[in-house]
């Protein structure tokens, strides 16, 4: 039983799938995902393409366990994500590394002590750990900032350091929720790179959200579209970029006219 | 004379008023249930490795240290209005030297930890519910859970022990400036004698005393960190919930600081 638990976590590491998910706030009536289901392949680079107040940021709430769907499962590096238990979770945690829509740098922290955070209970030395931040900090664009505060820093910055803190502790999985949005378009194209470059030379999983169809057509093995709270198209950068399907062409546009319902809320 | 539908209508505003009434009893409850269950989990978390002292001993110093300041002022000059009106009052019996008694007795059974236990719920339990306010819609919690950290273990374990400790250190001090305010404005300032009001100070004042507004000042200090944490916590949305869940935190831990003095108080009586 035990054996067969442990296989099961074997072949599902490094891989994500929902599965006709169904996903509320409260006792609310209205469903942000309605049946979701999607697979991620171990060193795959999935993209998720959606408009604002789609559900995106809930999405990855799901996978990292701060919210249970009310129906479906949620797999994630072979872990049954809302049935685990604390322990489990905090585990499979350490596998996932998660760049959040706006940084969540911690305010109280340098930014080294931020891009090292993950690493801590590892019995490093704080130098090794300030040579692993600058390394990290390095790798992201940003020379000479281990000192100073998140506050200290403009937007695309601390978001480049929250891609440094997320992938400091070499995850298998990398989770990004709108990694280039509020980036100039060079240092957008900097960020793609260097999520290319996580999968391609370290066999990363990584899931990207974004509305950035540049970012999305580079990065992406396989791009899909959610709207609705399902996925609505799915397919290869081309696949997608040649769909006849009236609302991805609107969505991939960007046109303000066409049969996609622009939802109530913006997020 | 009230017609039909206006005295429905007066009614329907009155069932309102109280169903709303009764909302916010059942609100309150409910809330307060969800404080207790976080003592538990801050209780449970508390042992789990790594320890993190060091959260412990910096939040010691915000709660403790940083508010020794505002702690000396208010002890004593709760001490010497004590002073000044129990001895205007007690002139009329004859009974000046027994100021010294009222002052000593008050001010550790009952002000020093009241008073300290409201500053520092202004002070700090308000910071603590910002902070972790602002953690929270920043999705910095968020961001703890996705680094396998307990947010719990972290941000609200040191905060709530740091608060349950310094308190009964801070009262201390309040106790003892009050009672040298009141020295001073019985001596120094009205001329009585120095020697009656030592005597009178520890004849009445015994051990438990103390160790009773020691007691209460612990457990304001574990309440008003807790509600802090709580509010800071719980915060759903933007800034303005933020500021929301400040203003609840010390209303709150105000309230609850009287609560608690009563029931302590009428334990021992
Ligand atoms: N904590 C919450 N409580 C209630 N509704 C929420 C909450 N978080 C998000 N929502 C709603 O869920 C929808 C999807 O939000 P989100 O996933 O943040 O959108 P986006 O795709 O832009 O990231 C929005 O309509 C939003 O209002
Ligand atoms: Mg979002």
């Amino acid at each position: 039983m035990a054996d067969a638990a442990r296989a099961e976590i074997i072949n599902g590491s490094g891989t994500i799938r929902l599965d006709n998910v169904w996903t509320r706030f409260g006792g609310e009536e209205s469903w942000i995902h309605r049946g979701l289901s999607f697979d991620v392949r171990v060193g795959e680079s999935f993209v998720i393409i959606g408009g604002s107040g789609a559900g995106k940021s809930v999405l990855v709430k799901l996978l990292i366990g701060l919210l249970a769907p009310e129906r479906g499962n949620v797999i994630v590096d072979g872990i049954d994500i809302p049935h685990a238990t604390k322990g489990d979770l905090y585990r499979t945690m350490k596998h996932i590394g998660v760049l959040f829509q706006f940084g969540a740098l911690f305010d109280s922290l340098t930014i080294w002590e931020n891009v090292t955070f993950g690493l801590q209970d590892r019995g490093l030395s704080d130098r090794e750990l300030r040579r692993i931040a600058t390394e990290k900090l390095k790798m992201v664009g940003l020379r000479g900032v281990e000192d100073r505060l998140p506050s200290q820093l403009s937007g695309g910055m601390r978001k480049r350091v929250g891609l440094a803190r997320a992938i400091a502790y070499e995850p298998d999985i990398l989770i990004c929720d709108e990694p280039t949005s509020g980036l100039d378009p060079v240092m957008s194209d900097t960020i793609s790179e260097l999520i290319l470059q996580m999968k391609e030379r370290l066999g990363v999983t990584t899931l990207t959200i974004t509305h950035d169809m540049t970012s999305a057509y580079k990065i992406g093995d396989r791009i899909g579209m959610l709207y609705e709270g399902r996925i609505l198209a799915c397919g290869t950068p081309e696949e997608i970029r040649t769909s006849s399907d009236p609302i991805v062409r609107q969505f991939i546009e960007g046109r303000a006219l066409g049969p996609m319902s622009i939802g109530g809320e913006e997020a | 004379m009230e017609s039909g539908p206006e005295f429905l209508g007066s009614m329907w505003v009155r069932m309102a008023w109280i169903s709303s009434i009764g909302r916010y009893g059942v609100d309150s409850v409910a809330r307060y249930g969800r404080v207790l269950l976080m003592l538990v989990d801050t209780v449970r978390c508390t042992p789990q490795r790594p320890l993190r002292f060091h959260l412990f001993l910096h939040q010691c110093l915000h709660v403790g240290v940083y508010s020794v300041p505002v702690v000396l002022v208010t002890g004593a000059f709760t001490g010497a209005v004590l002073a000044l009106q129990t001895a205007s009052a007690f002139r009329l019996f004859g009974a000046e030297n027994l100021v010294a008694t009222v002052v000593a007795l008050s001010m550790t059974r009952e002000l020093g930890p009241v008073l300290t236990g409201i500053m520092v719920a202004g002070r700090v339990g308000s910071a603590m519910a910002a902070e972790l306010g602002t953690m929270r819609v920043t999705e910095q919690i968020d961001a703890l859970h996705t680094l396998a950290t307990n947010p719990v273990k972290y941000l609200i374990v040191p905060r709530v022990w740091a608060a349950t400790v310094m308190l009964p250190c801070l009262v201390i001090f309040s106790d003892l400036l009050g009672i040298m305010a009141g020295r001073f404005i019985m001596v120094d300032v009205l001329g009585n004698s120095p020697v009656a009001y030592y005597k009178r100070t520890v004849q009445f004042l015994d051990f438990e005393d103390i160790q009773i507004g020691l007691i209460k000042a612990a457990l304001f200090g574990l309440s008003l960190a807790l509600i802090g944490c709580y509010q800071g916590y719980s915060v759903r949305g933007g800034a303005r919930e933020v500021g929301f869940a400040v203003n609840r935190a010390v209303v709150s831990s105000i309230g609850m600081i009287f609560v608690i003095n009563y029931l302590v108080t009428a334990y021992f009586f």
